[in-house]
């Protein structure tokens, strides 16, 4: 067993380890360790950050690849949901269902035609659903509450406190953060996925789409795709955005000028268009070029790099003109003429005076963006020019699905679960966000 | 009305937010055609009893006790619809900042008509003609034509008469002056305070005059109230008031204001920086090219002297140029022409506006800069100790390890007034005379022979102020250090400068030393400077 990791995985893994280095950096500033702890005062907040936190950790677990005996690259996902991704159907079937959704023809052994419904192939048609449901939830609360426990034991040597004494802290919410909120949630989430996961092993919980695959399979490989878009854009668009706008801002003249024709003229294009020549010309280049990829997998994934990049290009002129009109206003206050009396080259200058005070704008934008960028990759997957169509993604799940849409009786599995798995990333994410903006932003305060 | 009916009658007025009284057993009375003044520092309470009689208050704030009287009727007990006619009918209001009360987009007349027509129900063509008389009658040149500007077409002071037009258009009881002559330049301020008194011996009107400078209450009030802390300490006529003044707090007050008139002693000296013919202009660009069209001369033909271990005061209205040459001096603007000679033993006669940034850093030692806003002088994301040490780091000056660096910002820190555990603090967390000694502090830190003191003091409050100009004082005494001291307040000069130049649209009009420029003004522009400045400014000076 190899450990063979795609481009997207090495870019996911290095920014992570990117962001614990700059944490731990900025975390030594007294003042940015106050912020955030009152981002997290609030309950919202809280709550969001861990269904996020639920959400990249997914995305993690299908971004290591391994292979396994000359068969295809399999992720930590994949090897838990294996007894799902070998478990097709014919075709459609509905959320706990033991047939198929559609009558076939079948010809009886007595020679007569007739239209049944026939059975599934993977489901467990005995098992109780009530059954399995208790078996699961007593599973998630003990797992639940070893979480809880482990953690609640980590804070009270923190905090240098008994056990017993702290966990009653927290019973009575008298600590700083609200982690009885965080507990509940933290149960409620790990209950509702240990059931899915274990009744995945008797039925379809969500169904199964048009050429029989499993919808929660589906939808959980889709994770990784929407984080992915949404965080690795970002990583694309933000040393543009931060170099080309504060270059703009504190140089003035001809840079500015420059600058401000290159994001007017890129803005006045209508960004779809732009999306939809560029992965027409590389869809181009790589059927002319089959011999780059020795899998479908590194195919697709070659793919979904370069629909960040290039929505990455597209993205960065908002940010960009923010922080352009912060530069022109921070290079104008006193402290960065105080500096230039010292002597301060332009570059300190920009790293220690103008940078730290925009930090809060890029913040609020980047994550304000996240959920942009994975509703964005829905929209293009549905008109065509998203990723590759043998990629795991909502959009492609709703394109799948937007043509049953006009059935009798309507198949909405499909479209219920990427809406579902989608509005809670981007409702979090939102969240969190506001929260964000209203503690770091200096204009927030009274 | 009965003439011994007080129009406005405050009584023991208290304002809370959240259990912590802001303001508490105010009272005072305002007769008709009188003028009250209500003076005190900032956060004292001053603008929030304002507010207050009002009904402005800001919603977390709450009157918990306490009367208004107006005209002897209950401003508290009345619904918000009666309270809306009260406000621009029978109290109007002008505020401190003329540039921010006026809305950009809409013509100055109109939103003066507009008050009209919604109190008085005028028409369109009677509103006119009315705006018209109100805008003759505060001095406004050409009333007919101004009255379709838009503000940016006005001056500051013009726009200070818009905004009081505007309140006298409904001929209100009470007028409530916050400051109104504060953000105007001297010659502007002592217009604005004349046309009040003209219109208040006009029309018999009262006025509540709130403001922080004790030049302006000696020239306006009929009677004073001091405020400290949310409470009147003293309340009196102001003949009274100002011969024999009871409460200690009252006496440090007029003792700041007043300038003391110990001129300095001159010494011999050597000259450290010479400014010769400097000009400073900066092109006015237009169109799709860019192409020059005409110059803005900031700074034209300025020649200074200044020497070692003296101070030379700079004075002159907003916008004469005084703090571009302070910028051209430290080269963070260039200069067009002329040159800014600095002459020390060490190094070589040399030309600072020759100079590309490498060859210039030996001299930003010696030349340092303090600013004027002590909120936007220091980087809000650093602490105090980084904020000092970034110029010892750059310029290579002191100690060279970190500990050897902490005990000298240790030693800068006391050195100016403040502690040593203030150095992992960060700015926000101090008053404005607090940051304006960091501010200090972090000149010093490079040794310098020279600091430019750009209005170090003018937003600042006056016992503040004095404290601040005491530390700039010892330290020249203990150090040799030369001041440039840009201002515009005349009132501190005797205090700090040896020397004093005046200056007016780019160009020095008048210079020598401060006894003689102050005492035998020769140029009509000083003289008008100094008849401007209010009688207790200019009776001590």
């Amino acid at each position: 067993m190899t450990v063979s990791l795609l481009w997207t995985d090495m870019m996911i893994w290095g920014l992570i380890l990117a962001l614990l280095a700059w944490g731990r950096l900025i975390g030594r500033s007294a003042q940015v360790r106050k912020q955030w702890l009152q981002v997290f005062e609030s309950k919202v907040a809280m709550v969001a950050a861990l269904v996020l936190l639920i959400y990249v950790l997914i995305a993690l677990l299908d971004s290591v690849h391994f292979a396994q005996n000359s068969q295809a690259s399999q992720s930590f996902l994949d090897a838990l949901f294996s007894h799902l991704a070998h478990s097709a159907e014919r075709t459609y079937s509905a959320p706990f269902a033991t047939v198929e959704y559609n009558r076939s023809m079948q010809i009886l052994p007595n020679g007569e035609v007739a239209q049944l419904y026939l059975p599934l192939v993977h489901v467990d048609a005995g098992a109780s659903v009530l059954n399995h449901s208790l078996l699961a939830l007593g599973l998630g609360a003990l797992i639940g509450m070893l979480l809880i426990a482990v953690h609640l034991w980590w804070r009270s040597r923190q905090h240098a406190l008994d056990f017993k004494v702290y966990a009653g802290k927290v019973w009575r919410n008298q600590t700083r953060l609200p982690w009885r909120t965080a507990y509940i949630a933290l149960l409620v989430i790990v209950l509702f996925f240990s059931w899915l996961y274990v009744l995945s092993f008797s039925y379809h919980v969500l169904g199964t789409d048009k050429v029989g695959g499993d919808v929660l399979y589906e939808s959980l490989k889709s994770i990784r795709t929407g984080v992915l878009i949404g965080v690795l854009t970002t990583l694309v668009m933000l040393p543009v955005s931060l170099i080309l706008g504060i270059s703009a801002g504190l140089f003035k003249g001809w840079v500015d000028d420059v600058i401000q024709y290159l994001y007017t003229t890129l803005n006045s294009i209508p960004g779809v268009l732009l999306i939809a020549a560029a992965v027409l010309v590389m869809q181009v280049i790589m059927n002319n070029n089959p011999d780059w990829f020795s899998t479908t997998e590194e195919r697709a994934d070659v793919r979904l790099l370069f629909l960040i990049l290039i929505l990455g290009m597209t993205s960065w002129t908002g940010l960009c003109r923010l922080l352009r009109a912060e530069t022109l206003k921070i290079s104008q206050i006193e402290f960065v003429a105080a500096a230039r009396a010292f002597g301060v080259s332009r570059f300190k200058i920009i790293g220690r005076h103008i940078m730290p005070n925009v930090m809060h704008i890029v913040l609020i934008a980047v994550v304000l963006d996240f959920s942009g960028l994975v509703l964005a990759e829905a929209v293009l997957s549905y008109v065509g020019v998203g990723v590759d169509p043998t990629m795991h993604s909502w959009g492609n799940m709703i394109n799948q699905a937007r043509l049953e849409m006009a059935r009798e009786p309507m198949v909405w599995w499909s479209l219920f679960s990427a809406f579902f798995f989608m509005f809670i990333l981007v409702l979090a994410a939102n969240l969190f966000s506001d929260r964000v903006q209203q503690v770091l932003d200096p204009r927030g305060h009274k | 009305m009965q003439a011994n009916q007080p129009v406005l009658e405050v009584k023991n007025l208290q304002v809370e937010v959240e259990q912590a009284a802001l303001i508490q057993n105010i009272s005072f009375e305002i007769q008709a055609g009188e003028i009250f003044a209500l003076v005190g520092e900032s956060g004292s309470g001053k603008s929030l009893t304002s507010l207050a009689i009002m009904r402005l208050l800001p919603e977390a704030l709450q009157v918990t006790d306490g009367h208004i009287l107006l005209n002897q009727q209950d401003l508290f007990s009345l619904p918000e619809h009666q309270m809306q006619k009260v406000r621009g009918k029978q109290v109007a209001m002008i505020f401190q900042e003329p540039m921010t009360s006026l809305n950009p987009v809409m013509k100055v007349g109109d939103q003066v008509a507009e008050v009209l027509r919604v109190h008085l129900h005028l028409s369109p063509k009677k509103a006119r003609s009315r705006v018209v008389e109100l805008f003759e009658e505060v001095g406004i040149p050409e009333a007919d034509s101004r009255y379709d500007w838009y503000p940016h077409q006005l001056s500051g002071g013009q726009k200070q008469r818009v905004m009081i037009a505007m309140a006298l258009a409904c001929e209100p009881d009470l007028l409530i002056a916050d400051e109104p002559t504060t953000a105007l330049d001297v010659t502007i301020q002592a217009q604005v305070l004349q046309l009040l008194k003209q219109i208040r011996d006009a029309r018999g009107l009262s006025i509540l005059f709130i403001t922080h400078d004790m030049g302006v209450v000696n020239e306006m009030a009929d009677r004073v109230a001091v405020m400290k802390q949310g409470e009147i300490v003293e309340q009196a006529e102001k003949a009274h008031f100002f011969d024999s003044p009871q409460h200690p707090y009252t006496r440090k007050l007029l003792a700041d204001a007043v300038p003391k008139r110990d001129y300095r002693t001159l010494k011999e000296s050597r000259t450290l920086l010479q400014v010769s013919n400097l000009k400073v202009h900066f092109p006015i660009k237009k169109g799709l090219f860019q192409r020059t069209v005409g110059y803005v001369k900031a700074v034209d033909g300025v020649t200074l002297n200044i020497r070692k271990g003296q101070t030379l005061a700079l004075v002159g209205e907003s916008g004469s140029g005084k703090s571009t040459i302070g910028q051209a001096i430290l080269k963070l603007v260039n200069a067009t022409d002329g040159s800014v000679e600095f002459h020390d033993e060490q190094l070589p006669e040399t030309d600072l506006t020759q100079l590309s940034e490498r060859q210039m850093k030996p001299f930003r030692k010696k030349v340092q800069v303090i600013f004027q806003d002590p909120f936007s002088a220091l980087n809000p994301r650093m602490t105090i100790c980084e904020i000092i040490r970034e110029g010892m780091n750059s310029l290579q000056v002191g100690p060279k390890g970190r500990e050897a660096q902490n005990q000298r910002i240790t030693q800068l820190l006391e050195q100016v007034g403040l502690l040593a555990e203030h150095k992992h603090r960060y700015p926000h967390e101090f008053s404005g005379g607090q940051r304006q000694r960091i501010g200090i502090a972090r000149a010093l830190a490079v040794e310098p022979q020279l600091i430019i003191c750009d209005e170090p003091t003018s937003a600042l409050d006056v016992s503040v102020r004095a404290q601040v100009l005491a530390l700039l004082d010892d330290l020249q005494k203990e150090y040799q250090m030369s001041y440039l001291f840009i201002t515009h307040d005349l009132s501190i000069i005797p205090a700090i400068a040896h020397h004093v130049a005046v200056m007016q649209r780019g160009k020095i009009v008048e210079q020598g030393e401060v006894e003689e420029v102050m005492g035998n003004p020769q140029h009509e522009y000083t003289q008008q400077l100094l008849n401007s400045a209010p009688k207790l400014v200019r009776d001590a000076l």
